[in-house]
């Protein structure tokens, strides 16, 4: 019997602790900081491991804007993507959102700006911001006339190539899109595969259909067709869908590119199996700066503006767009605070990001004044003289429609859907919103 | 101890009964409450929010069963229940592979053992971890599956993740081979426990190897085997991990199963009410499919060595 006492109690306590930590989780409410002091929580996604000198920028702006300003300290949590894409959802759906955090644009908002999560910043941006973005990025943190974002990065898409590979089979890079073809013939011919591409995340191959739509209708057919003020019916849309599979058909892309993420498509192109790749300019320090690419390989890559078609399109329309942008939480208790810290930290970030992250910002760049790899310098100017840059569709599209177009790309590049089953998907998809 | 309050039970008088009601109570508490918490309550919500037209960050709207409706008619979800069926044919099928080689390895054979643990091998590394192996080897231009072909003269090998029409089946390899190393352990050891004494002698009166396996092995392992039925089952139908990390569900839906489906909705579609739904079919159908499975491998008579 002794035995069975000593059981109940210490079961009954172990009940007991098991209450008191349920307990202790959900009381541990954050105490406020002393009388004074404000603290701004700030929540970004560049992990010291993965992301170093973003992660050292950030470090350096926080310490300069707590020095100018005292009595505000910045209570700062770090996460990578994934987690803080998962972290904020849930933060979200507990009221409990960091005061300023990073969001990307259009899509991903959407749903934050219904459950009014976000403050809208267009007073912080015509106070302190105004004209300091490059056209066309705070825009994309727009929704129903206000603006609930501060873009921090700027993307564009060009079409890398490797110098070397084509000078040592004696080809000429291609400025049409029918030099393009001759350039995929002439590579097949010597038995390489001409583009890298990756085409399992879809968005990638969403890269050739955007620039080939942009080439053959202008800069606001696929726009329009978005926003249902046109159609994906409309013939420069559909045509642009059969310039796909003409490359497909002709071999352009590299073996099974369906089944391939952009990783291996990427290391593909780096280690010389493919000589051309269509991407953003996240991958610009692979190119200049990387220490740990070899010095020859980035030598030997140039970039080129994505080629006309038929003779059409402007080479100075880009397609890209801006990555992460700073909100401000609409519940938070500092709210002017924390929107000097985000105004602040926008303008410091466009400062510095280039020259000491290879990060282009949202903002504008005087290219001059900075110590900067030729590439970067050419971008940069490529920039200013951008006639429009066309967001990214599955950016610029709702996370549904966005999911029917990534796997119409899919089907589209891999032969499984026509030209016009392929516009007829998304007017579908885009008619049911 | 818990042997012994239970023994208590049928002795002792009716008030100690009681008190051990209590005793009893504490002990499955901790195991109940973790279980409600981490399990059934989320189950039951699931349903909940299967019945709301929810994004998961802003209000819900109720709307009845309009998901639920949805989600039988969604051609969609039904290729991709097919897929997961299709995988739980394989992984049926493949367990008699195992058994096979668990019989050859319990029988005493050189190096039994070694070779025991070598199967094991997968079922240690982190699905992660096979899938990325997974994904060179399979590589069209570079991987070693298609060196090989080539080499052998193969001019135009398939590009296996990449073609609608064999990437399901190039993916079920790995999650067939990932688990095998489980079965064949699980196997081995009821294989293990049949009295030397019976198979001695069966083997006196003249019974070949290949009799004994199958009228004697065999019978006395039928629980077992009906159980690692369910598991594969109920394991394939839910199955995830792999087919995220390889193709996750592509290209364009060829090799997505009901899981990566709900995955997709709820977290890149933003469409959690419907994600919610299609998780609460997912599980209706595998009690369903776990019920008729195990009402068609029950064996009466219970085995006493």
């Amino acid at each position: 019997m002794g035995g069975k006492k000593t059981l109940t109690v210490l079961s009954s306590a172990l009940a007991a602790s098991l209450l008191l930590t349920a307990c202790s989780g959900s009381g541990s409410e954050d105490a406020s900081s002393a009388s004074g002091e404000t603290e701004v929580k700030f929540m970004h996604l560049w992990p010291e491991g993965s992301s170093k000198k973003h992660y050292d920028v950030v470090n350096e702006i926080i310490a300069e804007y707590e020095a100018e300003n005292e009595g505000v300290t910045i209570d700062l949590e770090v996460l990578s993507n994934e987690q803080y894409k998962d972290k904020l959802r849930v933060l979200s759906t507990s009221g409990d959102l960091p005061d300023v955090g990073m969001t990307w644009a259009a899509g991903f908002l959407e749903p934050y700006v219904g459950g009014n999560m976000f403050a809208p910043l267009d007073d912080v941006i015509e106070e302190e911001l105004s004209d300091a973005f490059v056209p066309g990025t705070a825009e994309a943190y727009a929704l129903d006339g206000a603006t609930y974002g501060l873009p921090l990065e700027l993307n564009i898409v060009s079409l890398y190539y490797n110098n070397a590979m084509f000078e040592e089979y004696g080809i000429t890079p291609p400025e049409t899109y029918e030099e393009l073809l001759e350039v995929v013939d002439a590579f097949n011919e010597e038995g390489i595969q001409p583009i890298a591409l990756g085409n399992r995340d879809a968005w990638t191959g969403s890269l050739w259909y955007m620039y080939l739509a942009d080439r053959l209708g202008g800069a606001d057919t696929l726009n329009k067709a978005i926003d249902r003020s046109g159609s994906f019916e409309d013939p420069a849309l559909v045509e642009a869908a059969a310039k796909v599979q003409e490359l497909v058909d002709r071999d352009a892309f590299v073996n099974g590119f369906n089944g391939l993420a952009d990783e291996e498509a990427k290391s593909m192109f780096m280690s010389e199996q493919a000589p051309m790749y269509l991407i953003a300019t996240w991958d610009l320090p692979n190119y200049t700066t990387n220490e740990s690419v070899p010095q020859e390989f980035r030598d030997s890559v140039d970039y080129m503006n994505f080629p006309t078609v038929d003779g059409e399109g402007d080479t100075n329309s880009f397609v890209g767009g801006p990555g992460v942008g700073l909100f401000v939480a609409e519940e938070s208790e500092v709210k002017e605070e924390a929107k000097d810290f985000a105004a602040y930290f926008v303008k410091a970030w466009g400062e510095q990001a280039v020259e000491k992250a290879g990060v282009i910002p949202a903002t504008k760049v005087d290219a001059a004044s900075l110590d900067l790899p030729q590439m970067y310098i050419d971008i940069l100017d490529e920039l200013n003289n951008a006639s429009n840059i066309t967001l990214f569709a599955d950016v610029q599209m709702s996370p549904d429609t966005a999911q029917v177009h990534l796997d119409s790309i899919q089907a589209l590049f891999g032969n499984e859907m026509t030209p016009e089953e392929f516009a007829k998907a998304h007017e579908d998809a885009l008619s049911k919103e | 101890m818990s042997l012994s309050i239970f023994q208590n039970m049928g002795l002792n008088a009716m008030n100690k009964v009681m008190s051990n009601k209590l005793h009893i109570a504490l002990y499955i508490a901790p195991a109940l409450l973790l279980v409600s918490v981490l399990v059934f309550i989320p189950l039951i919500l699931s349903g909940y929010y299967g019945l709301m037209d929810w994004d998961g960050i802003g209000a819900k709207t109720f709307i009845g069963l309009e998901n639920y409706i949805t989600g039988i008619q969604d051609s969609k979800f039904w290729d991709s229940a097919l897929h997961s069926f299709l995988l739980a044919v394989f992984s049926t099928l493949s367990l008699a592979i195992y058994l096979a080689v668990s019989i050859i390895l319990a029988s005493k054979i050189k190096g039994a053992d070694l070779l025991r643990k070598i199967y094991l091998i997968p079922m240690l590394l982190s699905s992660v971890a096979i899938a990325q192996l997974w994904i060179k080897v399979y590589n069209p231009s570079s991987g070693i599956l298609n060196t090989f072909l080539r080499s052998i003269g193969i001019e135009e090998p398939p590009n296996w993740l990449a073609d609608p029409t064999i990437v399901l089946f190039a993916i079920f390899i790995p999650i067939l081979w990932q688990y095998a190393g489980f079965y064949i352990l699980i196997y081995y050891a009821a294989l293990k426990n049949i009295p030397e004494s019976l198979i001695e002698a069966a083997r006196i009166d003249g019974a070949t190897p290949f009799q004994i396996a199958t009228r004697i092995k065999l019978p006395l392992i039928k629980e077992v085997v009906s159980v690692t039925i369910v598991l594969a089952i109920v394991g394939s139908l839910k199955y995830f991990d792999l087919i995220y990390v390889m193709t996750a569900g592509g290209p364009n839906g060829a090799s997505e199963v009901m899981a990566s489906y709900m995955y997709k909705l709820a977290f890149n579609s933003y469409n959690f009410g419907y994600g919610s739904a299609i998780g609460f079919l997912l599980l209706i159908i595998t009690m369903i499919v776990t019920v008729i499975v195990r009402k068609l491998t029950a064996t009466k008579e219970r085995i006493e060595y």
